[in-house]
């Protein structure tokens, strides 16, 4: 139990900012240039981290709350999820609805601490990341529905348990493809990643998450940087999870095999940001209503 | 009928002020409105101090017939505003508010221009210290009032290393309802350190009016002075100007299409443009050792002539570009995700683009053909220019295809133009200025047209001289277009426009 609860931290901890890096090389490669260092986001983290708080004299404790909540909340949704066929550290039935509230939690402190500086940008930010992750969040509640189906239980170690082998080959197959690829909308949103949002735009009218943080800087920018390498860790992991559902009986591989799927996933993610133009604004929520009834047809073809 | 009154001529005449009549204010206005009802548009309008008041002078572009027209009144203290009737002229107005004390009575917007003191002593109209240096951005912006009404001002200093300019959006939700630009941060009086020139710095100024357009300025300065010496550069000059004006456009209009499409987050054309945009550059410091065109080009010819082997360098490396160029921009233009993006987006109708009279790509894009090359053509290798390019959507999709095809045309017209350059002189000494003349200039920069104007006094100096950017026109369709249009959508309008921040504030 312990052994497994430190490996999982040690995973999560260690290989998270990792995938930041993939994703930016494989952009580079896309535009032919050699890129930032894979291990780019480690010095980052590494230079804000040696660097001194600044605050606002207009903010109050709240602007360096949304950080800090941001950085526990992944932490703590991670151990509540199987890595790949590593089982999660901490589960108790109905830990899902705690795993998506969790999200809702950080979110909540990010909009309130961008709120908190009073500038326009971040209202604006705010709105925008509230609106959007509260259509992000049906996909998501109806795709855990979906497992929970599949796999007759409600906490997140059954929902991506043994049984998904199975699943995928019988009629459910169709079901859980269609989750997957709602899954990976949600992913992107949440993750901010283009097409919803341009990580790397300098244009705040345009920006969505980016925008919330442009006053934090140092320690506190670090965290954020950190908790949002953390939160498409854990969100990767559901996926890979779903999409490679093997368990090989040895840790080792079993966490190799999780590791490799998240550098693939984040490879795909950076090849959609490579090939696609961002969305007009007015059709992201056009697009997660879409995957919210694709996520309900999914679970209607699971409660046949 | 008041037209007899006007003074018609072709680009590169030398006018004599002695031939141009003061008419009296009620028939400059009726001759001007009347002028602007029929086919003519405002290419500048200006004042020059005298001893009896300010003299007026207006500009008129009669495209299609190649022929500029001038018309001249003399006002004190005020006079009343052209503006009502004649949108394209608020901002001269303003300006002649701002510069000499004068005000326009009954113009609907009355606001500094770029917040300087005024030039003559005159009393501030705004009301303002006149022993202090007035701030930028200082005035009463427009505002909308309501509870869910909220205000967004962006700049001067931006998150990208741009120019600095103040944008003031009243916006309801992500709506925009109003955008309010203010500029003037960068205002240095370029205008003012050219009077009683020529100077030996002035060419150098005129390179810096607008860092991007140096071509296009130096080639506007040096048709009013050979103009004023009516002296002719060589056909051969004429070629390398051509030559250059089209590798400047080359330049700024693949940055442009990369910057646009970096605005929407497509990756490959924008890093792909920005390397190409390089080597643009590269081959006007080729040409003349400075990549921005520094140098070049000089009052009676160019500087720098060309040899054989540079000729062929030039092609060599052009056809190679050519070939990329093409690959970078249609990978954009065939991708539908981008072009969901463009389509649709920041629409300036053709009847706004006209009411304020916008020049250069923009009204190009708007479906308004206006291309200084083919109607007021200076020079044997101008005036064979054939590829005037027009687009009727007014989206930002419109202004980049503009772009993508003037790209095109211009590879075409650099490759004819290396391949049948003429022998001749590259630089031919100038005379003295004509006394008490005025001449009219009008260059098609890349982003626009350029005109400058000069007027001589009794001894052959510059008494005055007038500068106007294209972007000093198009800045207020970029206000237009942004009405109801989504906030998020700004910075992508924005780049589709690609203005000068200081042409504009000069």
């Amino acid at each position: 139990m312990l052994a497994n609860l430190v490996l999982h931290l040690f995973i999560l901890l260690l290989f998270a900012p990792l995938l930041l890096g993939i994703i930016t090389k494989t952009k580079a490669w896309f535009a032919g240039r050699v890129g930032a260092p894979l291990l780019q986001t480690y010095y980052d983290l590494n230079r804000l981290w040696r660097k001194g708080f600044v605050f606002s004299r207009t903010t109050t404790w709240v602007f360096l709350l949304g950080p800090v909540v941001g950085l526990a909340v992944p932490l703590l949704a991670a151990l509540m999820i199987p890595f790949g066929a590593l089982p999660a550290p901490v589960s108790f039935e109905g830990d899902l609805i705690l795993f998506v509230y969790l999200f809702g939690l950080s979110r909540f402190f990010t909009a309130a601490a961008a709120l908190d500086t009073g500038s326009s940008f971040e209202g604006m930010g705010a709105a925008r990341e509230v609106t959007f992750s509260c259509l992000a969040e049906p996909t998501l509640l109806f795709v855990l529905l979906v497992l929970a189906r599949l796999s007759g239980g409600l906490s997140m170690n059954t929902l991506l348990g043994e049984h998904l082998l199975a699943s995928w080959r019988s009629e459910a197959g169709a079901s859980l493809t269609l989750i997957l690829v709602c899954l990976f909308v949600v992913l992107l949103l949440e993750c901010s990643r283009i097409p919803f949002d341009d990580p790397t735009t300098h244009l705040e009218l345009t920006m969505i998450h980016e925008v919330m943080v442009l006053d934090h800087s140092g320690p506190a920018f670090g965290m954020i940087l950190y908790g949002a390498a953390l939160k498409m860790m854990v969100l990767g992991a559901l996926l890979v999870r779903l999409a490679i559902p093997w368990d090989t009986g040895w840790w080792l591989t079993n966490s190799l095999i999780f590791l490799a799927g998240l550098s693939v996933l984040a490879v795909l993610i950076g090849v959609i940001e490579s090939a696609m133009a961002r969305l007009k604004l007015p059709r992201v929520p056009q697009v997660l209503v879409g995957t919210s009834l694709l996520s309900i047809f999914a679970l209607v073809l699971v409660l046949r | 009928m008041n037209r007899a009154k006007l003074i018609s001529f072709h680009h590169g005449a030398c006018v004599p002020l002695t031939e141009l009549p003061c008419l009296d204010f009620p028939t400059f206005r009726e001759s001007l409105l009347e002028e602007v009802a029929g086919d003519a548009r405002i290419a500048s309008f200006f004042g020059h101090p005298d001893a009896d008041g300010v003299n007026l002078y207006a500009v008129l572009a009669h495209d299609w017939q190649g022929k500029l027209a001038l018309l001249h009144t003399r006002v004190q203290n005020s006079f009343p505003s052209l503006t009502p009737e004649c949108p394209q002229l608020h901002l001269f107005e303003r300006e002649l508010a701002e510069q000499y004390g004068l005000r326009p009575e009954g113009h609907p917007w009355l606001k500094p221009v770029r917040f300087h003191q005024n030039w003559i002593a005159a009393a501030d109209i705004w009301g303002r210290d006149p022993d202090l240096h007035p701030i930028p951005g200082d005035m009463d912006f427009y505002q909308v009032a309501g509870e869910e009404v909220h205000e967004v001002a962006v700049g001067p200093v931006h998150a990208g290393v741009i120019e600095p300019g103040h944008f003031r959006f009243q916006c309801h939700g992500e709506k925009v309802m109003n955008l309010e630009i203010s500029l003037g941060f960068q205002h240095r009086g370029i205008e003012q350190m050219l009077i009683g020139g020529p100077h030996p710095a002035s060419i150098y100024q005129l390179e810096a009016a607008a860092g991007d357009t140096s071509i296009g300025h130096t080639i506007a300065y040096s048709q009013v002075l050979e103009s004023l010496s009516t002296v002719e550069p060589s056909p051969r000059a004429y070629a390398v100007r051509a030559i250059a004006l089209e590798l400047e456009r080359l330049a700024n209009h693949v940055g442009d299409i990369g910057a646009m499409t970096g605005d929407v987050g497509y990756l490959p054309t924008s890093s792909f443009c920005g390397r190409l945009r390089g080597d643009y550059l590269n081959l006007m410091a080729d040409l003349c050792g400075s990549r921005f065109g520094r140098g070049l080009v000089r009052p009676g010819g160019v500087q720098f002539d060309l040899n054989p082997e540079l000729v062929d360098k030039l092609l060599q490396r052009l056809s190679v570009l050519e070939t990329e160029t093409r690959g970078a921009i249609e990978l954009s233009f065939d991708s539908p995700s981008v072009l969901a993006r463009f389509e649709g987006t920041g629409v300036l109708s053709i009847d706004a683009a006209e009411e304020l009279g916008l020049v250069g790509v923009v009204a190009r894009a708007s479906g308004l053909m206006r291309d200084a090359r083919l109607h007021h053509p200076l020079g044997g290798r101008q005036k064979l220019f054939d590829a005037p390019i027009i687009e009727t959507d007014g989206d930002v999709f419109a202004r980049g295809n503009v772009r993508r095809r003037e790209i095109y045309a211009s590879h075409r017209m650099i490759r004819e133009a290396l391949q049948s350059l003429q022998s001749g002189e590259n630089r031919i000494p100038l005379g003295p200025l004509a006394p008490d003349s005025l001449a009219v200039s009008l260059c098609e920069g890349w982003r626009g047209e350029v005109v400058h104007v000069g007027l001589t006094d009794g001894q052959g100096q510059l008494a005055r001289y007038k500068i106007v950017d294209p972007s000093f026109h198009n800045w207020a369709g970029m206000t237009m277009v942004l009405r109801g249009e989504q906030i998020s959508d700004f910075p992508l309008c924005n780049k589709s426009f690609n203005l000068s921040y200081c042409g504009f504030d000069l």
